[in-house]
C-alpha cells in the first residue's frame, strides 16, 4: 500500500494505491490518517481510485478513520471507488454511513 | 479432449499475515486453469482471506508456531475450501449482525458476513481436541451473484 498526501482547497487528500488488507494496507491507512490529523488536518479526502482490493480489516480502518475525523469536527470523504471496493462497502451497508463521492472535484465541492 | 480439472492442494502455514498472500497466490493459480471470470475468483479470494484471518487472529492468537491447515479442492463444478486452526473454538450463532444499526460503525465483525456473502455455503466443525474448521463451498457459475444483486438495490 502506497499513500501520498497532498493539499487542495484546504482539504488533505490521501491518494491510496494498492490493497487495504490485513497486516499491511490497513496499518498504513491508519497511520496516514493519524499523521494527517496530528498535522492539523480537519477535512480528509481518501482517493480510492487505485485501491485494488479491500477486506474486512480494511473496511474497519475506513470506519475508524471516519470516526476519528468526525469526532474532531472534521469531514472524511471517499471518492473514485472501484466497483469491487464499492461492492464490499455496499453489502455491509456502509454506503449509508460513509460519505462517498464520484470524483475528486465533487468531493472537494462537498466540503464547501 | 481436454483433461478433467480436479485438484486438491493442502497447505500448512504459520499464523503470520504474510502467509495469507501465499495462499491467495495458490488459489489464483488454481482458479486460473478454470473458465471463470475474474470477478468470481476475486470474491472467492476475499472469502478465503477472511477465513485465514480469523484462523490466525482469533483461533491461533497470531502465534506463528501455531499452524493453520488449508485444503483447496477444486473441480469443474466448484471449489471446496477448509481452513483449520488450533484455537478453542467459538459460537457462530453468537457473532453480532454487522448490519444492525448499532454495529454499522464498529471496526470489526464483518469477516464471517463477507464469507457468507461471497460463498454458497459455510459450515463450522469444532474438534474434540480443540480447533475450528471452517468449510467454504462455491459452485461455479453463480460466482459474484450476491454482490451483483446487492449493487442493483
Amino acid at each position: 500500500m502506497k499513500i501520498d498526501k497532498r493539499q487542495r482547497d484546504g482539504a488533505t487528500i490521501l491518494d491510496l494505491q494498492g490493497r487495504i488488507t490485513i497486516g499491511e494496507g490497513d496499518v498504513a491507512l491508519r497511520e496516514a490518517v493519524q499523521a494527517a490529523v496530528a498535522d492539523g488536518a480537519v477535512n480528509i479526502l481518501l482517493n480510492m481510485g487505485r485501491v485494488r482490493s479491500i477486506d474486512s480489516s480494511g473496511v474497519g480502518e475506513l470506519v475508524a478513520a471516519y470516526t476519528t475525523v468526525t469526532n474532531r469536527g472534521g469531514k472524511l470523504r471517499l471518492f473514485s471507488l472501484p466497483g469491487r471496493v464499492l461492492g464490499v462497502l455496499q453489502i455491509t451497508q456502509l454506503v449509508t454511513v460513509l460519505d462517498i463521492l464520484e470524483d475528486e472535484d465533487e468531493a472537494v465541492a462537498s466540503l464547501a | 479432449m481436454p483433461e478433467p480439472v480436479e485438484r486438491t492442494i493442502r497447505l500448512s502455514i504459520g499464523s503470520r499475515y504474510e502467509n495469507i498472500e501465499l495462499v491467495q497466490a495458490v488459489l489464483d493459480e488454481t482458479l486460473a486453469s478454470l473458465p471463470l471470470d475474474e470477478d468470481a475468483g476475486y470474491w472467492m479470494g476475499i472469502a478465503l482471506r477472511e477465513a485465514l484471518t480469523n484462523a490466525m487472529k482469533h483461533g491461533n492468537g497470531l502465534d506463528p508456531e501455531k499452524k493453520v491447515e488449508v485444503c483447496l479442492a477444486v473441480d469443474e463444478s466448484g471449489i471446496d475450501i477448509t481452513v483449520e486452526d488450533r484455537g478453542s473454538g467459538f459460537d457462530p450463532s453468537a457473532v453480532a449482525d454487522p448490519l444492525a444499526p448499532d454495529n454499522l460503525l464498529k471496526t470489526e465483525g464483518r469477516g464471517i458476513f463477507y464469507m457468507r456473502k461471497f460463498m454458497d455455503k459455510i459450515d463450522y466443525d469444532f474438534g474434540a481436541g480443540g480447533g475450528t474448521k471452517v468449510r467454504l463451498q462455491k459452485k461455479f457459475g453463480a460466482a459474484g451473484a450476491a454482490v451483483e444483486a446487492d449493487q442493483e438495490d
